[in-house]
């Protein structure tokens, strides 16, 4: 594969998690902060989601695995996955963080437990997903091309 | 392009005497989020301010020499800031928390703008926040066009205490722009009008400065 048949795969790829609905805008605003002088901005910022996002998820598992569940504890840690999930633009980990937490208003355990399948599923989803964009990044930056810049009007 | 910044070339040499020193804007900012605060971080160096990044308000007003402890007070001539960003929702001491002890302080750091930060658009709170003496609040995720509107207003009180300065010692000089309007004022009504308060909602439209194919 030349290095443009590499790009054009990229924004193939790029476009379908928008379209899809992975990724929102934020992202994009992620991509205008990156540079020649921090040309791994987003993959590291990403990174710290990755780390916080597991930790939360072990938080939220011990949290509602106990015998008198603490509803605000867990609400939270969602608050925190929600926040985070926005911050780079994750949608759908952030929309499943705002469905869970309708749910911790209503203390209702069953749910929530269904809420954190829920959040855990986003969250494989969009980290394979961007694992898989960045190794597409890489490849194209190791044949000598450049990431395109995406355009959100498409 | 912001009017601070046609100003400032009129004005270079009495800017320079002023305290804030040369031209780059300190921000203090404070999130206990691990992700924002590299974000936040990026997107106000990005935009050429120079940043203090801080978890807690506890750690700010450590870091502003505000929490009593002779020992950490570093004196204020070091530690000059010109903007303080702060998370609202953090364990412990809320941003509201920070605020109000901000704003009841004397003198040099109760005019220190402090922007408040939040997930959440709940009216009630916004309300609180600038009641209490908040300069803006604005909805999270920050966006690069937040941060340019904030240094522009901060930019421009700073010019215009530069202006006073100047005006007081030459009136033979032109030191009175037509353009400027009463900072406050311009900020609260962009505010409204923008992302920053009521409105979460971006623009779906972005294009990128430079290509890079």
């Amino acid at each position: 594969m030349d290095v443009g048949q590499m790009q054009r795969q990229w924004l193939d790829y790029t476009r379908s998690l928008f379209i899809e609905g992975f990724l929102d805008n934020q992202f994009l605003q992620l991509q205008q902060l990156q540079d020649e002088n921090n040309p791994e901005f987003v993959v590291e910022v990403v990174s710290l989601f990755f780390d916080d996002s597991e930790r939360l998820l072990k938080d939220l598992n011990f949290a509602l695995d106990q015998q008198g569940v603490d509803f605000k504890k867990v609400d939270a840690h969602v608050h925190q996955l929600k926040g985070s999930s926005s911050s780079i633009g994750a949608q759908r980990v952030k929309n499943a963080c705002i469905a869970f937490r309708n749910f911790c208003e209503e203390q209702n355990v069953e749910a929530c437990l269904r809420c954190l399948q829920q959040v855990k599923q986003e969250y494989c989803l969009v980290k394979n997903k961007l694992e898989t964009l960045f190794r597409l990044e890489q490849q194209i930056v190791a044949a000598g091309g450049s990431i395109p810049m995406m355009e959100l009007g498409f | 392009m912001a009017g601070g910044e046609v100003l400032r070339q009129n004005l270079p040499e009495k800017l320079e005497e002023s305290p804030s020193g040369a031209n780059e804007l300190h921000v203090l900012a404070v999130d206990d989020s691990l992700v924002d605060r590299k974000v936040i971080e990026r997107l106000l160096k990005i935009s050429s301010c120079k940043v203090t990044v801080v978890e807690s308000g506890t750690r700010a007003l450590q870091y502003l020499g505000l929490d009593g402890d002779k020992k950490s007070s570093i004196g204020f001539d070091s530690v000059k800031v010109n903007l303080i960003m702060t998370d609202y929702s953090m364990p412990g001491m809320t941003g509201y928390d920070l605020l109000k002890k901000i704003k009841q302080e004397s003198s040099v750091f109760r005019e220190i703008p402090v922007v408040i930060m939040s997930s959440e658009n709940i009216l009630t709170r916004i309300d609180r926040c600038l009641e209490e003496g908040a300069e803006d609040f604005l909805l999270k995720p920050v966006k690069l066009s937040d941060v340019r509107r904030l240094k522009d207003f901060i930019m421009r009180g700073e010019v215009k205490e530069g202006e006073k300065r100047c005006c007081k010692r030459s009136r033979s000089e032109d030191c009175s722009p037509s353009s400027m309007t009463h900072p406050c004022d311009s900020s609260l009504l962009s505010s409204l009008s923008s992302s920053s308060v009521l409105s979460p909602l971006s623009p779906s439209t972005l294009s990128s400065k430079k290509s890079r194919l």
